[in-house]
């Protein structure tokens, strides 16, 4: 063991970063969860995330688990304890470690050459030779070496062994064999630390009170159970990362929860499509029949999806997509996050088309949006859009229980009964007769009187076909004034005041932490700003206001080319050059220092100087 | 097209079926495509099928892609619901919709563009998945609303009415379907009312997809000499093989065919088929035979019509689901959300 000096700061209890660099495909995922998950059961705020290739087995992977007392979720932009696991990495991983911090490897083969900084401290643990002795089979040891060493930081950090046994025994329940090795490799690992080394170390968690009534999970699964609760019977996609888990969630939740308890059918239909065009198609053929339908997909899908989008635009067709974004152009890195479909979600398809777009923060926005879009999407038939993103949607994050009102109805929009149909003298889809742009739908077998013609071809306000100007008009302006009523029923920005001050900040989605944390710490420099998180396209009126009392607003976003500002400047009276942007697109969550960085540079010294 | 649209007030003495409607209340709007287009032909016998089904017109949802077939949706049973979507994605909006609520009828009208070309991954999927629905391929060989390209569909050797020859072998929608598993496949002609009427019959009361291609020719663009799908080469090359008479549940099977000759399929529902085998070596429940005696008639240049093969027995698309009787869109939502008590069990898992 070569040993530095302790950590920079005494104070590093319930407050630092592991990073875990691993081998994919070789089961690190289970004690990386284990070890975030104990800290998580210990009262201690953490956040999780994850680094990985788009590949099955044998490139490398990175989990980071940031503890953090304060309970910030973005990525901190430290290395406080490197677990590294893979020696084709060693190199780089070494040199993230931040001064002060800590290293630990396979010393079954020793990499002295390599493995070398004096100014952090190393452990080896012979983590392939314990399992060698120990256990039997080729798969079970590698499996096994990252229990081992979750033990091992398990001493080392002082988390309660108990907590992570009750853990281990509640994956394998069922599994008493593989319990059992579990639990010895878990004890083998942290008996070895024990003896070989100084536990706990400075830097270590201690039990804290702060996750009652939370939960950690990622947004992806949020949104399939949102899906659920909203009672979205039809689904239709086309594998694609990072939405995939998307609906793995809502077909296993409802494997449980939807199933006739008489007849063993299910109350529901999943499709997998043979492309995102058919999952588009099928989600517009399903609502336009009477289902609640949805699609997860990622951007290569969206721009597949593109025509068909419009149709629904058009033809007034409830639709709810969920995008969750990775980084683009064309197939990008598919494994990395982004929020780069703003402009092609908000526009998509040809000719004048507008579209409905949710901004969720976090898993727990990303339940009651999902549930929100579904109603969204009835109520204004027009296809809505869930703007989630992978780091939202694969990451595990620490949020408040989510809760589920039992008064809730869904708002299946203007939709004629039989009995209702029965009553009038003639239906006419696409007439405005409350005035609020929305005209009233019928269902297919419902009431002769209720048929009509969908099309996507030129149409009259009573649904027949035209190429007459005027006629055709009527129709397109009316869409534009749907689109204002829009606005009055999607979800407020929030307002975050710290003023009095007149600089502003406007974000969305993902940047949330970062920005949050970013805000704290500019604050203890001096610098107050008022923050507003947009969670919707149309922007309301509040967007309007803020941008109007601030005199200058950064904008913070997770794409090359500003998305969010264009759409600012094309749909809100703001003046441009206000709007001055901090952009992010590496393709790794962001954390606060793009953020703190970005307001510095640019606030001239003397408005610094006066703190505002 | 006709200009003069027909009053609809019916004639009292018009026959009417078990629902007392007369076929004038299976028409739909007035066909705006060429006068002769074979497609008015099949729309006229997609009006006599329903009218002798009885269907109630609400229960019929017409589907279509883009094109001069996809506008025909328009033309027939005017109080059912049409949708006319976007080139060669009908067969999606069909499985959402299907997804949705089993118990409608399901017609799609495509073309060979629409199918063939723009559409082909979509028509195949949608067999593959089995759906419940009747597939009516208008077939001419020819892009009608873009004035008379080949499609994919032309015969090698086929002429454009400006001379040119098509040099690239067709895609037969029929051999297609039957090497994708189609269940219910079948070929006929727009001239053929007799034969026609009854497939659609049968091919709406088939438990699956059912795909009739029709030739249908198109007298702007391809019924010149030289075209092989003219009015007078398909009328000249032309080979029933397998009629098709429907024989509804009520009904006994009264008419004489030869022994041997004849072989009734049960239907879904209880209702009958007969077919009339003209060629009594001939199987139609045989897939690999059926496939070969077309390769080979095709390769003598004779179109091989009738139900050339059936499939009764293979599960649907909800079937093969395992959806619940009730149609999803029909769900009282109380059975769709375990509420506040299951939410709290779910969370359970991500403490």
């Amino acid at each position: 063991m070569q040993h530095a000096a302790s950590p920079d700061s005494p104070d590093r209890i319930n407050d630092f970063v592991i990073k875990l660099a691993n081998v994919n495909g070789t089961g690190s995922a289970s004690a990386n969860t284990l070890l975030m998950k104990s800290m998580f059961r210990m009262g201690i705020p953490v956040m999780g995330k994850n680094y990985f290739p788009s590949n099955i087995q044998g490139l490398p992977t990175w989990y980071e688990i940031r503890i953090s007392r304060d309970g910030y979720v973005a990525r901190s932009g430290r290395i406080d304890f490197m677990v590294a696991m893979n020696a084709e990495t060693y190199a780089k991983d070494v040199k993230e470690v931040s001064p002060g911090g800590y290293l630990l490897y396979d010393s079954t083969w020793p990499r002295p050459a390599l493995l070398k900084r004096d100014d952090i401290t190393i452990f080896g643990v012979p983590l392939a030779r314990i399992c060698n002795e120990t256990f039997q089979g080729v798969r079970s040891r590698i499996l096994l070496k990252n229990i081992v060493y979750a033990g091992v930081l398990g001493a080392l950090l002082d988390i309660e062994l108990d907590v992570m046994r009750s853990l281990l025994g509640e994956s394998y329940a069922n599994k008493k064999s593989l319990l059992d090795s579990n639990v010895k490799a878990l004890e083998l690992g942290y008996n070895y630390a024990k003896e070989h080394f100084p536990c706990p170390l400075p830097l270590r968690v201690t039990r804290m009170d702060k996750t009652a009534n939370h939960i950690m999970i990622d947004g992806n699964t949020a949104a399939a159970l949102g899906c659920m609760y909203a009672g979205a019977t039809v689904g239709a996609w086309y594998p694609i990362t990072p939405s995939t888990s998307l609906m793995d969630g809502f077909k296993s939740f409802c494997q449980k929860w939807r199933i006739d308890p008489e007849t063993g059918k299910r109350n529901y239909v999943i499709v997998q499509c043979e492309d995102e065009l058919a999952a588009i198609g099928t989600v517009i053929g399903a609502a336009w029949n009477g289902a609640r339908a949805f699609t997860p997909t990622s951007g290569p899908g969206i721009s597949l999806m593109n025509e068909f989008i419009g149709l629904a635009y058009y033809a007034e067709v409830p639709a709810v997509i969920f995008d969750i974004q990775r980084v683009g152009p064309s197939t990008g890195m598919p494994t990395r996050t982004q929020q780069c479909d703003l402009m092609i979600a908000a526009y998509a398809s040809h000719g004048d088309t507008r579209h409905v777009l949710l901004f969720p923060n976090s898993p727990e926005e990303c339940f009651y949006m999902a549930v929100h879009a579904f109603d969204l999407a009835e109520r204004l038939q027009t296809p809505v859009f869930v703007m989630s993103d992978l780091d939202i949607g694969m990451n595990d994050w620490m949020c408040p229980d989510l809760k589920w009102d039992d008064a809730y109805a869904p708002d299946r929009g203007k939709v004629l009964t039989t009995e209702q149909l029965e009553q009038i003298d003639k239906f006419y889809r696409y007439f405005d007769k409350d005035g609020d742009a929305i005209p009233y739908r019928t269902l297919p077998g419902t009431h002769p009187k209720g048929a009509y013609f969908t099309r996507g071809s030129g149409h009259t306000q009573y649904g027949g076909y035209t190429e007459d100007s005027t006629e055709y008009q009527i129709v397109l302006d009316r869409l534009k004034r749907k689109f204002d009523t829009a606005k009055t029923l999607v979800p407020k920005a929030v307002l975050d005041s710290r003023g009095p001050t007149s600089l502003g900040l406007l974000s969305i989605g993902s940047c949330d932490g970062a920005v949050r944390e970013a805000l704290d710490l500019l604050r203890r420099r001096g610098v107050q700003i008022d923050y507003l998180r947009v969670r919707a396209f149309p922007f309301g009126q509040e967007v309007e206001d803020f941008l109007a009392s601030h005199s200058q607003v950064f904008v913070v976003e997770q794409n090359r080319d500003a998305q969010l500002r264009s759409l600012l400047t094309l749909e809100t009276a703001v003046e441009k050059a206000k709007l001055h942007s901090i952009l992010h697109y590496s393709g790794l969550p962001m954390s606060s220092s793009v953020i703190v960085d970005g307001v510095l540079a640019s606030i001239p010294e003397k408005r610094l100087a006066v703190g505002s | 097209m006709s200009f003069i649209a027909k009053p609809k007030i019916a004639h009292p003495g018009l026959p009417k079926n078990e629902l007392g409607l007369t076929r004038r209340d299976y028409e739909g709007g007035m066909s705006t495509l060429c006068a002769g287009c074979g497609h008015d032909s099949i729309t006229a016998a997609i009006i006599e099928a329903c009218w002798q089904m009885s269907m109630r017109p609400e229960q019929l949802v017409k589907l279509s892609g883009i094109g001069c077939s996809s506008k025909t949706t328009a033309y027939f049973v005017g109080g059912g619901h049409g949708f006319n979507s976007v080139h060669g994605r009908m067969p999606s909006i069909a499985t959402g919709a299907i997804a949705a609520n089993k118990d409608l009828h399901y017609i799609g009208v495509s073309g060979d563009g629409d199918t063939l070309s723009i559409g082909f991954g979509q028509f195949a999927h949608a067999m593959r998945r089995n759906l419940n629905m009747l597939y009516i391929v208008e077939n001419n060989g020819v892009y009608g609303l873009t004035k008379g390209q080949f499609s994919a569909s032309a015969d090698i050797g086929s002429k454009a009415k400006k001379g040119e020859e098509n040099l690239q072998p067709p895609i037969d929608p029929v051999l297609a379907a039957l090497t994708l598993g189609g269940t219910f496949v079948a070929r006929s002609f727009s001239g053929d009312k007799e034969q026609l009427v009854p497939l659609i019959i049968a091919g709406l009361k088939h438990r699956g997809f059912a795909l009739i291609d029709v030739l249908s020719p198109c007298v702007t663009f391809n019924d010149h000499e030289g075209s092989t799908k003219s009015y007078e080469f398909v009328r000249d090359h032309y080979d029933e093989v397998v009629h098709a008479d429907f024989v509804p549940p009520a009904r006994e099977i009264t008419a004489q065919y030869a022994q041997g000759d004849t072989m009734p399929v049960t239907m879904h529902d209880g209702s009958r088929i007969l077919l009339r085998k003209l060629d009594p070596s001939y199987d139609p429940t045989h897939r690999g035979q059926a496939f070969n005696y077309l390769r080979d008639k095709l390769a003598q240049n004779e179109y091989v019509t009738g139900l050339i093969y059936i499939d009764e027995k293979s599960p649907d698309f909800h079937e093969v689901s395992g959806t619940t009787a009730l149609p999803v869109n029909q769900l009282p939502f109380a059975k769709l959300t375990p509420g506040s008590k299951g939410l709290e069990k779910i969370l359970s898992r991500y403490r």
